[in-house]
Formats: C-alpha cells, structure tokens, sequence
C-alpha cells in the first residue's frame, strides 16, 4: 500500500468547532489512479492536506510510502508531489525555472536539473513557452506546468486537488491525458473532485465522501452497477398532487426497478432495456407529466442514492 | 543495537544533506530572482539615505544661515553627519528586512499562495523561515555596504569615521541584520495583506524616529524617560551598535548591545517562525 490513511479525524476548533474529517480510513494500491468523490465542504481538500504534510491530524495516523507524514513530514515530502486548488507557481520566474528550481530543491544537480526540466517540457507540451512567466499563461497551460512541477521530482504520489476545477473542456481532456500517462511512469495519483465525470473517467477506485467521511469505496462500474438500473428518467409533473398515483403507476412498468417521489418529480431507475424509455412515458399519461429527462446511472445517481442529495447542492 | 545506532546516524547525515541542500536551493531562488531585480533593489536602498543626506547635510548647510534654519543639525553640530552614518545604515537594514520579507510574505499568504509551493520542500518548515531571514540579512549587509559610500561622501561637512575592530563591526553588521530579517518575519507573518500598508505608519516610522538613528541614545540623558523607553525598540541597538563599531561618537556599552541584539534575534525569530508555522501548517 502506497497510501495508507487510518482512522483520519481532523477538528479546527475556534469559534464554529468543525469537525472536517470525521474518521477517515483509506488505502491506496501503487501505481492506481484513485479519487476521492464529495460535494464541497466533504472534507476532501483536509484529507489530502493532512496527506501532504499541509494540516496536523488532530486523530490518526498517515504514513505516504511507508514514511509517516506527521512523526517525518521533511522526509515524507520526498515521496509527495502536489498540485493544489490555486496556482502556486513561482511567478518571478519562468516555466522552465519554476521547474529547474522545484528540481534544486530536491537536490537534483544543475546539470540534472536542466535535463529533467527539458524532459518534463517535452512531455507536457511546454516547450513553445518555455521563456513564458506563470502570469502569460491561460489557466489550463497554468495547471499543466503545476503538474510538470510536481512530478519533477520523481514523487511515488501525486496528490491532486480539484484539478478541473476552473478549467475550460478542452483544458480538462487535455489534463486528464497527462494525468493517464503518468501510469506509465508508476506514479500513484490520489485526486479529488466534484465532477462525477472526472472521477468516473480517470479514476480506477473511487471513494464517496460526504461529511467527512467515506461512504462507499469501490471501481466506478462497480459503484454504478450497485444502483441496480443503468438508467434513470426523471418524470416533471405540473401537479405535485398527482405524483403519488404516478409513482404507483409507473412501478407497475416492466423494466423499472424503483421509483422514488422528489419535490416535483418522479426518479425512475429501470434497466437499459429496449423500449424502456416509451414505455414509461406511456406509463405516465394522465398523470400531469410535463417534462422527461433521461439520463445514465453515473456516480452522480450513486451519491444521490446514498445522501438523498444532488453534487452540486 | 549497535547497527540500528550506526544506521540511524546514517538516516540522520542523510536527511542533514537532504535539508541543506533544499536550503541551498531556495537561497538560490532568491538570489536569482534579486539578480534580475538589481535595479528596483539599489534604488529602494539608495533613495531615502540619499535624499535624506543630500537635504540635511548638504543642502542645509550650504543655505544662508547655515545651521539657524536646521535645529538638528544644529543641535548636533558639525558632527551631524558623522552621527547620521551609522543611523542611516541602520534604518537600510532595518527596511531591507521589511521590503525582502514581510511585504513579499503578506502578500504570498494572501494573495499568491506561493509559500505553499516553498514549504513543500523537503526540510522542515521552520527551516523554509529561517531561509527568509538568512537571505533577507544578505540584503541587509548590502544595504548598508551601499548606504555607507553615500553617507560617507554625499554631506559637505567632514565625516569622521573608522574602525577601531573589525570583528565588531562584522558581529554588530550580521546580527543587526538577522534581527532585521526575524522583524520583518514576524510582521509579515502576524499582519493582514490588507492591512500591510499601515505597517509603515504604525511600526516603521515609529522605530525609525525613535531608533537613535538620528541623534546618539548618550544624548538623550536630559530626556531620561525616552532615554529608558526606546531601549524596547531593537533599532536603537542596531544604529548604537554601528555607532559604536563606525565613529568616536559617544554610544552604549558594547557588550550590552552586542547582548541585546542577540535577545532581540531570538525573540524575534522566535515570534515570526512560530508565526510562519502557524500560518502555513493547519
């Protein structure tokens, strides 16, 4: 295990006391890409913060490559890279500075230096704005050169925190392709996100926080095949009154697997069937429905099956 | 036992290397960006001595009635000048110490979050604020390297001044300026970014003013109440000390000063690393 996390509680007390992590316990295989899933405030960002020698545990014990990051947190930073919510790069210097210097500080010589920043240029596409400082750069070539500086020395995890956060699609794919390849190079990634499509994209295992602690942790298909339907249509009807007869009456749809009553909606989760989606529809006829909107089960479905709450709220 | 004890010690020197070495690389950071910004650095230095010198010690004496329109340079006679070049020296390492570390510092917390970025290095932490006092002395020394020409030649009366010990003089020169850096550490670590600028209203001016940078603190023996006051403000030991290592004006006893700025150094590093943990550390 590359990173083992036990028993992880994190209380700031001062005026509010907020318990931010609330007994956490986490592992990570090496070489895995692994998220960590979780509407804002879930308690994500003090996870990876107390990970990173950033935030003392105020419980339980984190050891990143077998170096525990309270007891060595000097140590302990050898093996961590880390990309952060904001840009942190050094904006007195250039890219390749910001690298070649990252590199210094890890005790790389300057021949070694230089040839590792060259290398890591290349790698990310950099090499056209080499001489550029962090302030010419649009945000997702910004975000590109915090994960070059990251790895630049060699770390066996890369901790990234809301990596799309802010970034526009194309930025997003292209972080995302850089994060793969960093497989190859047998760099561990632990990230966070509340982009479902992130994590059910780029991540092997997710794990589900919420409040400060994980909900489920699991592959992303296994986590959506746990919801039991491979299909959800949301039901809008203009008469809240009527939704009670329209779940009964959509229940008794062949392909359905549950349906659950919301404010002014019926959820129905049904099986990717042929057909299913006509049929529920005719299902719903003189029921006040005035609106159909289909969807895959995503990881979003299982945090809404788990919390009762949308992502985003 | 003995080869755990043999391997530990191993672990240690490695780790010792480790450090030293991220320590370097940061001191080299900063030297290579002051490098580009060489400059910006010289006119920050030079303006306020230079001005200062050129109106109260050149231009002054050289109006009709000389002295009469000037009361501290009255008050202090010819020697003026030779009192102004160590307070002047000081007031540089003094405002090194604010522009190299606590203007950049507040606004690293609160704006850039680079720092973030810095403590990520493999040394311990309070190592990442000691390398901002260690670099932000080097700028000290110089400052006053630069000061001290101006200060030597710019006034038309004569400057008496020379070094009666060497060793002194380097001693007072590195703590002076290391007590500069560890102020400038403690302010930039326990004030808002929002609130930097009022810094030279309520603590620059007020040090500056009451530091004997401008008169000798033997001087002050009518006023004894402010004679006693301003030995809280480690400025005083600063231009006393240079005072004392630079002229034959009259100044405090050596060993106090030299005592006094090694208490400083440790209060104040002490405050503003404590300060810088609590900052970056949750």
């Amino acid at each position: 295990m590359i990173v083992e996390v036990c028993g992880l509680r994190k209380i700031y007390d001062g005026k509010q006391r907020v318990v931010a992590v609330d007994g956490i316990d986490l592992t990570v295989n090496e070489g895995a890409i692994y998220g960590l899933l979780g509407p804002n405030g879930a308690g994500k960002t003090t996870t990876i913060s107390v990970c990173t020698t950033r935030a003392l545990p105020t419980e339980g014990k984190v050891r990143i490559a077998g170096v525990d990051v309270v007891k060595e947190p000097a140590v302990a930073r050898r093996g961590i890279g880390v990309v952060p919510q904001y840009n942190t790069l050094d904006r007195a210097c250039t890219i390749a500075e910001n690298i070649q210097f990252h590199c210094l500080y890890f005790g790389f010589s300057r021949a070694d230096a230089r040839a590792r920043t060259a290398e890591l240029l290349e790698q990310f596409h950099l090499t056209e704005r080499v001489g550029a400082y962090p302030s010419q750069l649009s945000g997702g070539l910004q975000q590109r050169v915090q994960i070059a500086r990251a790895i630049a020395h060699r770390p066996k995890v890369l901790f990234l925190d809301e990596p799309s956060a802010g970034l526009d699609p194309q930025s997003r794919i292209a972080m995302w392709e850089a994060v793969r390849g960093l497989r190859h190079e047998g760099i561990t990634v632990l990230l966070t996100t509340h982009y479902m499509e992130e994590a059910d994209e780029l991540c092997d295992r997710v794990a589900i926080i919420d409040h400060g602690r994980i909900l489920v942790e699991d592959t992303p298909a296994a986590l959506k095949s746990s919801v039991g339907a491979e299909k959800v249509i949301d039901l809008k009807t203009a008469a809240p009154e009527k939704l009670a007869g329209l779940a009964a009456a959509i229940e008794q749809v062949e392909g359905v697997v549950r349906v659950e009553k919301m404010k002014s909606a019926v959820r129905v989760f049904a099986r990717a069937e042929d057909g299913i989606v006509a049929k529920v529809v005719a299902g719903s006829a003189g029921h006040g429905v005035i609106d159909v909107v289909t969807a895959e089960t995503s990881l979003e479905t299982v945090f809404i099956k788990l919390t009762g709450r949308d992502l985003r709220e | 036992m003995a080869t755990v004890a043999v391997l530990r010690t191993v672990e240690i020197r490695g780790n010792a290397a480790m450090y030293a070495r991220a320590f370097a690389g940061l001191f080299l950071r900063d030297l290579y960006v002051l490098r580009r910004e060489l400059f910006p650095f010289a006119i920050r230095v030079c303006m306020n001595p230079l001005l200062f010198l050129f109106v109260f010690t050149y231009i002054m004496p050289h109006m009709s009635g000389g002295a009469a329109n000037n009361p501290t340079a009255a008050m202090a006679g010819a020697g003026f000048s030779t009192v102004l070049l160590p307070g002047l020296m000081a007031v540089a390492i003094m405002f090194s110490g604010i522009a190299a570390v606590a203007l950049p510092l507040s606004q690293e917390f609160g704006i850039t979050r680079e720092i973030d970025d810095r403590v990520m290095c493999p040394l311990p932490v309070a190592a990442v604020a000691a390398e901002k006092i260690v670099f932000s002395a080097m700028q000290s020394v110089i400052a006053a390297g630069i000061v001290f020409p101006l200060a030597y030649f710019v006034p038309s009366t004569p400057v008496h001044a020379h070094v009666s010990s060497w060793p002194f003089l380097a001693v007072v020169l590195v703590l002076a300026s290391l007590v500069s850096g560890a102020l400038g550490l403690t302010i930039g670590t326990a004030v808002k970014p929002q609130q930097i600028g009022l810094i030279f209203g309520v603590v620059v001016m007020p040090i500056t003013f009451l530091g004997c940078v401008y008169y000798p603190w033997a001087q002050l023996d009518k006023l004894r109440w402010l004679q006693m006051g301003v030995l809280v403000n480690p400025i005083v030991y600063m231009s006393e000390g240079l005072r004392a290592a630079l002229t034959d004006s009259p100044h405090m006893q050596e060993g106090l000063i030299i005592g006094m700025l090694c208490f400083f150094l440790a209060l104040l590093g002490w405050l503003g690393v404590r300060g810088f943990l609590r900052r970056v550390v949750g």
